[in-house]
């Protein structure tokens, strides 16, 4: 890497506001300008610049070899990235939705994932998978899914769900120069975009050098003492508006967000449920045998004698259902947050 | 040869589709204007509109009975219409409500009516093989039913369409494959993810006869789907069928189509099968009065569902825990997993079959 880039704990965000899909791309364009084995493939990430915004501008830029429109062949385009990352270069392959992994699943979990480790460590490959998540716009069960589980139990990939500008560009500056693969999982009503209004959240302020947030960092988006309300994604910036209110009521609780879940920051749970002593963790990935499940179990294996109380919210192990009232019962709202936090808080 | 009477069905369905299609827009965009919001309105989401593929939907579908079987894509309105599927409660589907064919669990993209044996799935491709499962089922139980899958011509690159190729050919079972090529999938166009022009020889390397009507014409659908369907209720195997379509509105609802040069949006507008059919039909002896009154009836029944659409009540919140399973496990409601009710109760939904 050409330049020495500076920690994210200098980079101080600035007045200059963008939109999380602006911060993506701001870090995308750099690697690629840096580093000219960077390139991108998807399906219409040229001249469409990504359905959700994940590639704007940079055809321009970089023309169509570095950001190519591949057939719609799942398979074939991330099962070449893996081929091209083990190679030795650094490409970034984007599934336009998550839901969609199932037909590539195999290049994903037993090449992408796996190769470093059953070559004993004799090839690596660095590459970025990155991905749409998410639901609240009724687009059903085939496309409103984030499986974040799904990536995080599967050994052998890093997991990395930004929920603002500056850790959207400081996650993937540090998921392109990582050496392992890395999931960029980046939830669609966060990305800032003009037709699915964003909450007011993850639009923040940006530096313009590059700068990395080192994965296994979570943030602690609100300290607090009486409940710990553990999420990522979307549900950073509705746990956080449900604190606001519990605010009003004289309840304090604490959020954090998980930033990746591959690496996991156990400790800062643990600190924060060791202060607190309730647990509550929020997702929009299903309930069973997924991240709340993973949470509360860390909890409990690191500081189970602090803990007198857990709860979790997650999608209720149904698929994600089109109509609107269905979609709003199942996915866990402001309110559902700030009444569980209420509830554990008795 | 082809009769007055099956051209007229393929007109009215080719209109009651395009008008329909015409009718979703202005639905669509109720509530999402000035500032589009995808999630506001009455039907929410994606909404991807069929208008300038309807020669494919009526030219094949009017081959097919009901318990024919038919698999189509995200862009699936002008087949289920030629499918014959309950239109009334298609369209509650649509606007997401508790009569909708999926109880408002699938919306737009996905839309199932056991009556007709009509699936669908909004992944690229992927209605293919339960097409080819169906044919399975044909085959084994010695019924003469076929099935169809439909699907674009951006899909025909996808393994899940080249293994369903291979797996009906060698087991020489009844179903065609019918590619709608509007030149375009979302902002890629056909020649720069494919290098075969003519999708339908991708049937070469399967063994399986491969036609392509280059015309968007209902016509010539209507006579290779007659030959392909026969073929395979025959018991001599599948044919992949690819038809020229025409993409005349964006991908999906919103789209600017910023990508798309401006002549092509016109040529697509020009070309128009159902200016095409009704040529036939005036050659036919049909006259302009009756064209008109077929018209107007496929208006007003258009009109008639999406009202009646509108008048149908929302889901109630439980019902979300519904229907995950047909025996659901008698544990599961405390578990907090999907509801334990007793197999939910159909009971009236009042569409118009
Ligand atoms: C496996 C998979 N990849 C990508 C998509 C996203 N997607 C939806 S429609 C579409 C284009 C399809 O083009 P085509 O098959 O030609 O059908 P058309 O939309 O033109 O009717 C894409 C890429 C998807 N639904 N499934
Ligand atoms: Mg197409």
């Amino acid at each position: 890497m050409a330049t020495e880039s500076r920690d994210y704990t200098e980079a101080t965000e600035t007045d200059r506001e963008l939109t999380m899909s602006r911060a993506m791309v701001e870090a995308i364009a750099w690697e690629m300008r840096e580093n000219e084995e960077v390139f991108y493939m998807g399906e219409d990430v040229a001249d469409y610049g990504g359905i959700f915004s994940s590639t704007t501008g940079l055809l321009d830029e970089f023309g169509r070899d570095r950001v190519m429109d591949v057939p719609i062949s799942e398979t074939a385009y991330l099962g070449a990235a893996v081929g091209a990352a083990q190679a030795g270069m650094r490409p970034i392959a984007e599934l336009m939705f998550v839901d969609f992994f199932g037909v590539a699943m195999d290049q994903i979990y037993n090449n992408m994932a796996k190769n470093t480790y059953m070559s004993g460590g004799s090839f690596s490959v660095p590459m970025v998978l990155t991905t749409a998540v998410g639901g609240t716009y009724n687009d059903a069960g085939q496309h409103s899914q984030t499986l974040y589980g799904t990536f995080a139990h599967l050994p052998g990939m890093k997991v990395v769900v930004p929920s603002t500008a500056y850790d959207a560009k400081g996650l993937m500056h540090s998921a392109i120069r990582d050496d392992d693969p890395v999931v960029y999982m980046f939830h669609k009503r966060l990305m800032g975009l003009g037709w699915m209004p964003s909450p007011p959240g993850p639009k923040t302020g940006v530096p313009k050098e590059d700068y990395t947030i080192p994965f296994g960092e979570a943030d602690v988006k609100r300290p607090g003492d009486d409940v710990t309300v553990v999420t990522l994604g979307l549900h950073v910036h509705r746990a956080m508006e449900a604190a606001e209110q519990l605010d009003d009521d004289g309840i304090d609780a604490e959020v954090i967000d998980l930033r990746t879940l591959v690496p996991l920051d156990t400790e800062t749970v643990l600190d924060s449920v060791r202060k607190t002593g309730k647990l509550l963790v929020v997702d929009e990935d299903y309930q069973s045998f997924g991240v709340t499940g993973e949470i509360v179990a860390r909890a409990a294996e690191g500081a189970l004698d602090d803990l007198s109380a857990v709860k979790r919210l997650a999608i209720p192990d149904v698929p994600i259902p089109y109509a609107r009232s269905l979609e709003d019962e199942v996915n866990p709202g402001t309110d559902d947050i700030a009444a569980a936090v209420r509830e554990l808080h008795e | 040869m082809v009769s007055v009477t099956d051209l007229r069905t393929m007109y009215e369905q080719m209109v009651t589709a395009r008008h329909y299609e015409e009718r979703l827009v202005d639905e669509y965009l109720v509530g999402k204007q000035p500032a589009f919001d995808i999630s506001a309105g009455p039907i929410p989401g994606e909404l991807h509109l069929a208008a300038g593929h309807e020669a494919s939907g009526a030219g094949v579908c009017i081959h097919l009975r009901d318990d024919d079987t038919v698999t189509a894509p995200h862009r699936p309105h002008h087949i289920a219409i030629a499918k014959g599927v309950d239109l009334k409660r298609m369209t509650a589907e649509i606007f997401g409500r508790k009569t909708g064919l999926c109880r408002g669990k699938g919306g737009h993209m996905h839309l199932f009516d056991p009556d007709v044996n009509f699936a669908c799935s909004g992944i690229i491709a992927q209605g293919c093989p339960p097409a080819v499962g169906a044919a399975m089922a044909a085959k084994k139980r010695n019924t003469d039913a076929v099935a169809v899958a439909f699907l674009g011509e951006g899909a025909i690159d996808q393994g899940g369409f080249l293994e369903s190729l291979n797996l009906a050919a060698v087991h020489d079972l009844p179903v065609v494959f019918v590619v709608e090529d509007n030149d375009w999938a979302i902002s890629m166009p056909k020649d720069r993810v494919t290098d075969v022009q003519n999708g339908a020889q991708r049937a070469d390397g399967f063994d399986m006869p491969g036609v392509r009507i280059d015309s968007d014409d209902a016509m010539a659908v209507y006579e290779a789907a007659g030959e392909a369907v026969m073929r395979a209720r025959d018991g001599n195997g599948p044919t992949l069928i690819e038809v020229q379509v025409h993409r005349r509105m964006g991908h999906f609802m919103g789209d600017a189509e910023g990508y798309r040069p401006e002549a092509d949006i016109d040529r697509a507008k020009q070309r128009d099968s159902i200016e095409r059919l009704a040529e036939d039909l005036r050659s036919h002896g049909v006259t302009d009065d009756e064209l008109d009154e077929i018209r107007e009836r496929a208006h007003e029944r258009v009109e008639e569902v999406i009202s009646w659409a509108k008048e149908q009540p929302e889901p109630d919140p439980e019902e979300a825990y519904e229907n995950v399973f047909t025996n659901p496990p008698a544990q599961a409601a405390t578990d907090g997993g999907a509801a334990a009710d007793a197999p939910g109760d159909a009971g009236e939904t009042g569409g118009d079959n």
